[in-house]
């Protein structure tokens, strides 16, 4: 392939995904609202547009008009560079993710993921983690009790949900003996091939410390409204807040992005085109998110950590090693 | 290793348990009332905003005899009385401050010639404090229409009460 081609198709894949996603992180909210809203027994957004299906577009047109407000305390660069920083890795997982199959137009070559990595899964858990940063950077630089207390809760979680988390998937890399996503996909063609089904444990494993990651319900304790105000988000307002927001959706989808690719075959499926698959599979993962939200109640500090530390650790590394020496076997 | 089974099978079943009645939830009918477009039926005995009852051909029934002014624990009611040109008795001015009356429907109870009744109007919201003096004019003009003769509407109050 040549240079000019390169360019020309990875300026074009960047840019389909970065409007995909962003207008993904738009509707989930409409999407959340609105399924949260049925497991309440309320209707959720029904005003603007069919379904509502327009209120995140007039959610963002009052954000943007918003007062932009900065405490005195704040310390400037790092409340304004905080937003920012938690968002872009958010949208970085992207990068690695595959979404179809190799096409074939005007006799080049097109690869459906905009960079294929041999250490695709690396790369993943590696940006992910840098979310953290935001989130802390933000509890610290707002100057406020709140926030700082957000934004420790926020690192402890993570630091402790990190390490099962990349544990959880070993299971997979273990049998897959591969770290490039796109590879992962192709070993699972066919239902059963699915690693869902050949590390269970894993899988199971994989969401809770993604939501735990994510710092979604039943995990939100950096944002716990009955405790915390609203945590480390406690004194921002305007785009910067929403910015944070947008961060956290676009975690939510890149998640639900990874654990498809990972776990349930990515855009393998019979029928459908593969682009499809993959969006019902992602679409579907969202749901199961909303799904637990409406669910399960928020766990207390020491009970996070209990079960980070004496629950998940141990049965990553139990699972790991059971799949090690069956893969031996 | 048994009680750790236990465990695991504990968990699975409170958590699909919690799972399976969020679920349920989902497919049930939403209670939302859409509510200026939609409204709750009220209850029969409700106690809205007031309004004056007429006799059937036409003349007020209220002869400003105060029972109601006396009655009312807030202090909400104001009249002056007068004689129309046949010799009756009626209130030249009869007005309820709505922001003292309490809507308990001790004027109501008290009225000997059923004159004064607490409606279901609610939505009677505004920003000046004077637009809350309700004046006579107001509260004969909110007199609901209704098929069934007035005797039969008494009755049924006389039942509530």
């Amino acid at each position: 392939m040549s240079t000019v081609a390169f360019l020309i198709a990875s300026a074009v894949k960047v840019t389909v995904m970065v409007t995909v996603v962003l207008m993904g992180v738009a509707w989930s909210t409409w999407l959340e609202r609105k399924l949260l809203g049925h497991f309440q027994h309320r209707i959720g957004p029904n005003m603007a547009g069919p379904y509502g299906l327009l209120q995140p577009i007039a959610d963002a047109v009052k954000l943007i008009f918003k007062e932009d407000i900065v405490p005195d305390k704040a310390e400037r660069i790092m409340y304004a560079l905080a937003p920012i920083i938690s968002f872009i890795p958010a949208l970085l997982t992207f990068a690695v993710i595959p979404v179809g199959r190799t096409l074939t137009i005007f006799d080049q070559q097109i690869e459906m993921v905009i960079s294929d990595l041999n250490i695709g899964i690396l790369f993943v858990f590696a940006v992910t983690s840098l979310g953290v940063y935001g989130i802390v950077l933000a509890g610290w630089s707002a100057g406020s009790k709140y926030s700082l207390l957000g934004g420790i809760r926020s690192s402890a979680q993570m630091i402790s949900y990190e390490i099962a988390y990349g544990l959880s998937i070993i299971g997979v890399i273990l049998l897959a003996n591969t770290l490039s996503m796109v590879e992962l996909v192709e070993q699972q063609n066919g239902l059963f091939n699915w690693f869902i089904f050949r590390q269970p444990l894993g899988f199971v494993l994989f969401v809770v410390c993604a939501v735990a990651e994510t710092n979604r319900s039943p995990f939100d304790l950096p944002e716990a409204e009955s405790e915390l105000v609203a945590g480390y988000l406690t004194e921002y307002s305007s785009m910067r807040y929403s910015l944070f927001f947008m961060a956290e959706y676009a975690n939510m989808i890149a998640v639900s992005s990874v654990a498809t690719t990972i776990f349930l075959g990515g855009w393998q499926g019979p029928f459908l085109p593969p682009v499809v698959w993959f969006g019902i599979k992602v679409f579907l993962f969202m749901c199961f998110y909303i799904w637990i939200r409406a669910t399960l109640p928020r766990l207390r500090y020491d009970m996070l950590m209990n079960f980070g530390w004496k629950v998940l650790f141990p049965l990553a590394l139990a699972n790991v090693m059971v799949t090690a020496f069956l893969q031996r076997l | 290793m048994e009680i750790m089974f236990d465990f695991v099978k504990t968990i699975f079943i409170a958590f699909a348990k919690g799972f399976y009645t969020t679920f349920k939830h989902l497919f049930k009918k939403p209670v939302t009332l859409q509510y200026p477009k939609e409204k709750q039926p009220m209850a029969p005995r409700y106690r809205g905003l007031h309004y004056l009852e007429k006799y059937d051909d036409g003349s007020e029934r209220c002869v400003c005899c105060g029972l109601c002014a006396a009655a009312c624990p807030a202090d909400a009611i104001y009249m002056e009385p007068a004689e129309n040109e046949k010799g009756e008795r009626y209130s030249r001015v009869y007005e309820i401050n709505l922001l003292r009356c309490i809507y308990c429907g001790f004027c109501e109870e008290a009225c000997p010639e059923e004159a004064i009744f607490l409606g279901h109007e609610y939505e009677f919201s505004n920003d000046s404090r004077e637009s809350f003096i309700y004046t006579k004019e107001q509260m004969l003009a909110n007199r609901p229409t209704r098929e069934k003769p007035f005797k039969q509407i008494i009755r049924k109050a006389r039942r509530i009460f």
